[in-house]
């Protein structure tokens, strides 16, 4: 009898038990005995001179251990700078300094730390440093930035300009010549904080015996950060543990190196006392990467039957003041991504990375996509207004069509496999699209304003292949068939939400033949796991998962060599049949892993020349990204007397490839379109012209409710990919990219009536109603 | 520093040497070693920290420890365990009702309460009763769904039921991994 599969099946997720139960061990759950706690004192000014750090009374409050301040650090001998990974040839690089020595540059960035036996007495003894501060220029906006004469924030690079990337193809200024319209409009994609609902926290500890340090951390990137503390702390890789315990949400924030977890590492290393830090929300907001900041002008050409022929964009990306871990990649996988899933053969692209007195700009959840289809479905939609076309015309004019894959964009990426239509009208089936459009005729003529938005999405994900990222782009598993059958898989992807430990055992139990709960699923720890580059870029299946397809073809050939000696056969004549070894033409012959991994242990059965035990480690190299697509479509009503916005319908229709465990791909689309649609009507990161943080709570930063979101209805397609042997696409950031253009065509759609062309996100009420009524033409009572 | 008495989870503690300005969640966390109690702001804004205070859900951020003396706590440990899950921790498992899971136990004792004061809300009843808990991870589509199955769990679980109702088995509404 076949087993049941289990591989394309909603499984219960095997991490909730001790999730829902609440005995999962976040950072702040780990105790340690002697830990004691860090506070982090941060500059209240975006650019000055620290001319003074006085830290004496700090540190004569009852229960402070020791202060240490920026320059206390450097005479310490800790002069690293926080690491960033690019392959760009003429970036500006300039020192970031775990403490700020003698300059800060941010709101938040920390200039002394100290450290007390309760961190209630920490953040007391905090408010007792005194720092001097002489104040410098500010420079906030890139615009700004890129002035004569404008203030530096790094005086001695003479330039706000880290890097400039233009990327010329075709003949973009005969095909705009040529074209018979031309749009242009200028595109702000704002500032957004990822905001986990677990800040940062880290809990160091240093074995003066062994000469280790061991760093919980929240983190997705476990093993980078240990290479990475390794050089900061200048101790031998091998002495530095990182474990990311239970991680309460990433989005890219947490893939990164911080600060805090070098100076935490540092403290537990200089005091010999475990110590630990929890991040306040307010210092999230503060010093935790954000996300987006870009501003684009921009120009496409159409044909009048919408044929786009040219595109032109000029984009400056908000770097903030120093480069995180991806600060500089992110904005140029914008410009890769441009031209979306529509053949355009001429573009004329550059974004230039610009430093301001800001928090840095790095991975936020999609990192650099979402600006490139919103840009790209803002225009789309431009032209067809302009053409008076309906928005689904003009893009089945101009999709790439499924025969062409793969398919090299004029930006030079080889898109995988797709088909683009297939996905855009199964959304606009299921979204009724001719209906709606019909009710949005007739209760215009009533004085109501439905809209219909559409994003045809395409996104690069898998990261990806080790030549083209800024670092390792492979990944890692290791598979050990135990004595008793049980098996253990070690990943190097370091999972926090996405639920491998779940679709990473199902891929073991069906091809192995081993039952789910004898399948142990290990990640995040840098002393129990194979070295691993982690999970971001929607890689965790696409690269993670394709490394233990290879593993278990590995455990499956050498449990055929073990069966094959034993029945006394040909081992060509041998085949994995439902998760057991069995013999072609004889039904009677099998032998089940568990069996093969017994034999592998004894030793004494195995043909000559054969190691013992049954276990391999495996690495993927992706050959390619890979390049998920979709279509969402947003039905909205916008309210002329208050400009609120009414979700009325959603619709996606995502095509990831291959899907694992549908209900837990389900929800990765549902958490993307929320925070996708946050972006369009609710959040922003707003610093005022001194630099100051408006947004530096959850009181001020509009994360949204349940009641701002509306109900979501999810569709799929499937079109595999050959780029990886399990021919998934990967869908973490999908729903974030597709969700955020799909909802502000809708809205724009909706003020059609009001001459409106374009409003810049958030499209809070107050905006709309102030759009309709300057150009209400009378229609508007107020 | 202050002497508190109370019970957490139906145990009876006695604790002397209490800060006064202890906030309850650092009291659970902290002292009793309770740490399914999350923190996420510093605002009372995402209710991660939510417990039941004699039977009502409050922000455990937002009261002082000793604000608990007399009082009943109960903690997402209190609720069930693994080997005996509540109808509402079996119904976001079953549903998907969670990811990373950090907003997840204030937001089940949340629903626990939002269905002792109302319980058969439907979906606008659940978004707004639930407007006190952030999360991050589930656009909250899966979490509207696990309250609706716990609703319906839990009604299906109490011996009177209303006239003409068919008898629901919690198995039948749980089971249901998947959306479609
Ligand atoms: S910790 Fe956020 S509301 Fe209590
Ligand atoms: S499950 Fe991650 S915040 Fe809700």
């Amino acid at each position: 009898m076949a087993a049941v599969r289990l591989v394309g099946t909603p499984v219960r997720r095997r991490e909730d038990p001790r999730l829902i139960t609440g005995r999962a061990t976040y950072v702040d759950d780990v105790k340690l005995v002697g830990m004691v706690h860090a506070a982090f004192i941060r500059s209240p000014y975006a650019h000055a001179k620290i001319v003074r750090v006085d830290l004496a009374k700090a540190k004569a409050h009852a229960g402070v251990l020791a202060a240490f301040s920026g320059a206390d650090l450097h005479a310490a001998g800790m002069t690293a700078s926080l690491p960033v990974a690019h392959k760009m040839p003429d970036l500006k690089t300039p020192p970031h300094y775990p403490l700020a020595v003698d300059e800060v540059r941010f709101v938040g960035e920390a200039v002394a730390v100290l450290i007390a036996n309760d961190p209630y007495i920490a953040r007391d003894a905090a408010e007792l440093v005194e720092v001097e501060y002489d104040e410098l220029p500010i420079v906030v906006e890139v615009e700004k930035a890129m002035a004569p004469g404008a203030p530096l924030v790094h005086a001695s690079l003479g330039t706000n300009v880290a890097y400039a990337m233009p990327l010329r193809a075709g003949d973009p200024d005969g095909a705009f010549a040529s074209a018979d319209v031309v749009v242009k409009q200028r595109l702000v994609n704002q500032r957004l904080a990822p905001v986990p609902i677990e800040t940062r926290g880290v809990v160091a500890q240093w074995d003066a015996g062994a000469g280790r340090v061991t760093l919980y951390s929240s983190t997705q990137i476990p093993h980078l950060l240990r290479t990475q503390l390794s050089l900061i702390l200048g101790l031998p890789e091998t002495n530095v543990r990182a474990i990311a315990p239970e991680v309460g949400g990433g989005f890219g924030s947490k893939l990164n190196v911080y600060a805090e977890e070098a100076v935490a590492a540092w403290l537990a290393m200089r005091l010999g006392r475990p110590v630990k830090w929890s991040e306040t929300r307010s210092e999230c907001f503060q010093a935790m990467i954000h996300g987006r900041d870009q501003i684009a002008d921009c120009e496409i050409a159409a044909k009048r039957d919408g044929t786009i022929v040219g595109l032109r964009a000029r984009i400056l990306a908000n770097l903030g003041a120093y480069h995180q871990l991806l600060t500089p990649v992110i904005p140029t996988l914008t410009v890769l991504m441009a031209p979306g899933p529509y053949r355009i053969a001429n573009v004329d692209l550059e974004v230039t990375g610009v430093f301001t007195n800001t928090m840095s700009t790095d991975a936020y959840r999609g990192a650099g996509r979402p600006e490139a289809t919103y840009l790209i479905e803002r225009l789309m939609d431009l032209v067809a207004r302009k053409l008076g076309a309906d928005p689904a015309d003009v893009r089945r004019r101009n999709f790439i069509e499924p025969s062409a894959f793969p398919f090299t964009t004029a930006t030079g990426l080889t898109y995988d496999s797709g088909d683009y239509a297939k996905t855009m009208e199964k959304a606009l089936q299921l979204a009724d699209y001719p209906g709606v459009r019909a009710r949005q005729a007739a209760l215009r003529a009533e004085g109501r304003y439905l809209g219909i938005g559409l994003s045809t999405y395409v996104e690069v994900c898998g990261m990806g292949p080790s030549a083209a990222m800024p670092a390792a782009g492979w990944d890692s598993a290791t598979i050990r068939v135990e004595p008793t059958g049980s098996v253990t898989v070690l990943t190097g992807i370091s999972p926090h939400g996405q639920g491998e430990e779940t679709t990473f055992a199902q891929l073991v139990a069906d091809e192995l033949g081993v039952a789910i709960d004898d399948i142990a699923v290990v990640h995040g720890d840098t002393d129990r796991v194979q070295y691993g580059v982690g999970t971001f870029g929607s890689r965790g299946t696409a690269v993670g998962g394709a490394a233990l397809k290879l593993a278990i073809e590995t455990i499956q050939a050498k449990a055929i060599k073990i069966a094959a000696h034993r029945w006394g056969a040909d081992p060509a004549d041998l085949e994995y049949r439902d998760g057991k070894i069995g013999l072609r033409g004889d039904p009677s012959k099998a032998m089940t892993t568990a069996e093969a991994g017994f034999l592998a242990f004894m030793g004494d059965q195995l043909p000559p020349g054969l190691e013992p035990g049954l276990d391999a480690t495996r690495r993927f190299e992706p050959p390619n990204f890979v390049y998920p697509f979709g279509t969402h479509v947003c039905v909205v009503e916008v309210d002329a007397e208050t400009g609120k916005v009414s979700v009325e319908r959603y619709v996606a229709v995502d095509d990831c490839g291959n899907v694992l465990n549908p209900m837990i791909v389900e929800g990765q689309v549902h958490g993307g379109i929320a925070q996708g649609m946050a972006q369009a009507l609710y959040e922003e990161v707003v610093y005022d012209e001194y630099g100051q943080l408006l947004t530096g709570s959850l009181m001020d930063y509009a994360v949204p409710r349940a009641e701002q979101l509306p109900h979501f209805d999810l569709d799929r397609t499937v079109t595999p990919t050959s780029v990886n042997p399990l021919g998934v696409k990967g869908v973490g950031e999908a729903g974030t990219i597709g969700a955020t253009p799909a909802v502000v065509n809708a809205v724009l759609d909706a003020l059609a009536p009001f001459g409106v062309e374009h409003i810049d996100m958030p499209l809070r009420p107050e905006k709309l109603w102030k759009a309709m009524g300057t150009r209400s033409n009378g229609k508007v009572s107020v | 520093m202050g002497r508190i008495e109370l019970e957490v989870n139906g145990t009876r503690h006695e604790l002397e040497g209490v800060e006064p300005r202890l906030l309850l969640v650092h009291f659970l966390r902290e002292r009793l070693a309770l740490t399914g109690t999350h923190i996420g702001c510093d605002t009372s804004s995402c209710g991660a920290c939510t417990v039941l205070l004699d039977g009502k859900a409050v922000k455990s951020c937002t009261m002082f420890a000793l604000q608990a003396d007399g009082r009943a706590v109960t903690t997402i440990e209190g609720i069930g365990s693994s080997a005996e899950l509540h109808p509402m921790q079996e119904a976001f498992w079953a549903q998907h009702g969670l990811q990373c899971g950090y907003c997840t136990t204030g937001m089940i004792l949340s629903a626990i309460d939002l269905l002792r004061r109302n319980p058969d809300p439907d979906e606008v009843e659940i978004r707004t009763g639930l407007e006190g808990n952030l999360c991050r991870c589930t656009g909250y589509e899966n979490i509207v769904k696990a309250v609706r199955a716990a609703a319906a769990a839990m009604a299906a679980a109490q011996p009177v039921r209303e006239a003409g109702e068919p008898p629901k088995s919690p198995g039948e509404l749980l089971e249901v991994g998947g959306s479609r």
